[in-house]
């Protein structure tokens, strides 16, 4: 979907600010909220690919005007009540009114360190062979999806070359709405900034990004 | 005049955060609150998983990852053709470093990393990602204007530099190998880790001279 999320190329947010040594959190919430969501995730009742557009569902005057922890939150809040876990009044009292889905697993903190180590892998074999190669020249598709799709406005139509074949993997579009892993190739695509950004563009500048077989046409 | 702009500008931003953090303050403690109630998370894990991201997983483990590269050539070239397992042999493995794509700067290019989607960044050797990575304005930038972007972190590149920008739109979590530092030959991998920032690893920095170690 065009959200709030998809940044490349806008313009108006003025210039970055780093912060010199800045801490890892800037409120103890902060910290309570990454082992939140981090646990909740690990019910394993939604993927990674459901979060993601989650968070990319929350209104843009919202998204645009929130920390990333607060991004997070807001999205978890949906997922929680979307899978029957808590109801809205639930989360708003901090009490519980009602019994909800039996989560498949819970994380306890003995099971943190094997959890994170091994993290959650999203290569996958696919039987057909890669449609591209390296060097090949492809045009990325125009297309403006209304569900979870990882291809950036600022990319799409653009011709770019194939930079590298990245093995197959799980495809976001279905996986984020329950229809399935259908693993696809994933291919480096890189693109000129001439192509992408036009006018003034650096001509020795060069963006890539990982797309999906599905987001790509021969030329 | 643009000074006080700014300040008054920035005074505005903090104030607004303020509340905003308060009231999130109270929305986490209700969803942490009815969830442990309800038997679905454990706080005692949450404390273990802030722990690790704390104390455990941080850039150091990125750096170690550069030190060894700059000084043997072997684990710089399996670096290069398969820095998942190359990076797992240093024991960095797991959640947001399950594929990792490791890219080489050198004279002449340059290498930048973003997520312009989200917040896609290599934990396992940099661990959790700082506030600007995840906000709009370097979100936004970074794949349009990364000269721009270099300079308001100090870095001016040559002209002639070729810039690389790695957007992090599936699953791979790139580590920039930022060029080893002049007047460095000899040096332990240890000593090299000390010149190797988070910055420099996302390619918003470099690494630091001996001299500006010192």
């Amino acid at each position: 979907m065009n959200g709030p999320h998809d940044l490349g190329g806008f313009q108006g947010f003025g210039p970055v600010r780093p912060e010199p040594n800045e801490p890892y959190f800037h409120a103890e919430w902060e910290r309570r909220a990454l082992g939140v969501v981090l646990s909740a995730g690990a019910m394993g009742h939604w993927t990674i690919d459901e979060s993601r557009h989650a968070r990319e569902c929350i209104p843009p005057a919202s998204y645009l005007s929130a920390s990333y922890y607060e991004i997070w939150i807001r999205a978890l809040e949906v997922l929680l009540e979307r899978h029957g876990f808590a109801s809205r009044e639930e989360m708003d009292r901090g009490v519980k009114l009602q019994d909800g889905t039996e989560p498949k697993r819970v994380l306890k903190a003995d099971m943190v360190p094997a959890v994170l180590a091994k993290g959650g892998p999203c290569d996958r074999p696919v039987s057909a062979p890669a449609a591209f190669k390296p060097g090949d020249r492809v045009r990325t598709r125009n297309m403006n999806p209304t569900g979870h799709n990882r291809l950036p406005r600022y990319a799409k139509g653009k011709v770019g070359v194939i930079e590298a074949v990245q093995g197959g993997f799980v495809f976001p579009d279905s996986n984020a709405h329950g229809g399935g892993e259908q693993p696809e190739w994933v291919y480096t695509v890189v693109f000129t900034a001439p192509e992408l950004w036009g006018e003034g563009a650096d001509p020795r500048q060069t963006v890539s990004i990982d797309a999906w077989e599905s987001y790509l046409e021969r030329l | 005049m643009s000074h006080r702009h700014h300040h008054h500008h920035h005074h505005d931003h903090d104030h607004h955060h303020d509340n905003r953090y308060s009231d999130m303050e109270a929305r986490v403690k209700a969803l942490e609150t009815v969830l442990t109630e309800k038997g679905l998370i454990d706080p005692a894990a949450i404390d273990a998983i802030v722990e690790t991201y704390e104390t455990k997983v941080g850039p150091r483990n990125g750096a170690r990852v550069v030190a060894k590269a700059w000084a043997d050539a072997a684990f710089a070239d399996w670096l290069s053709r398969d820095a998942t397992a190359a990076i797992a042999s240093l024991g960095y493995t797991g959640r947001q470093g399950e594929h990792m794509r490791a890219v080489f700067n050198r004279p002449g290019v340059h290498n930048l990393v973003v997520c312009t989607l989200c917040s896609c960044y290599p934990w396992a050797v940099l661990g959790l990602p700082p506030v600007w990575y995840k906000a709009p304005a370097y979100r936004s930038r970074a794949v349009m204007d990364p000269r721009g972007v270099l300079i308001e972190f100090g870095v001016t590149l040559p002209e002639e530099t070729a810039v690389r920008v790695w957007d992090s739109t599936a699953e791979l979590r790139y580590l920039v190998v930022p060029e080893r530092p002049a007047g460095t030959e000899g040096w332990s991998e240890e000593r090299l880790a000390d010149l190797v920032t988070r910055d420099s690893m996302i390619g918003t920095g470099l690494a630091l001279s001996p001299e500006g170690r010192a």
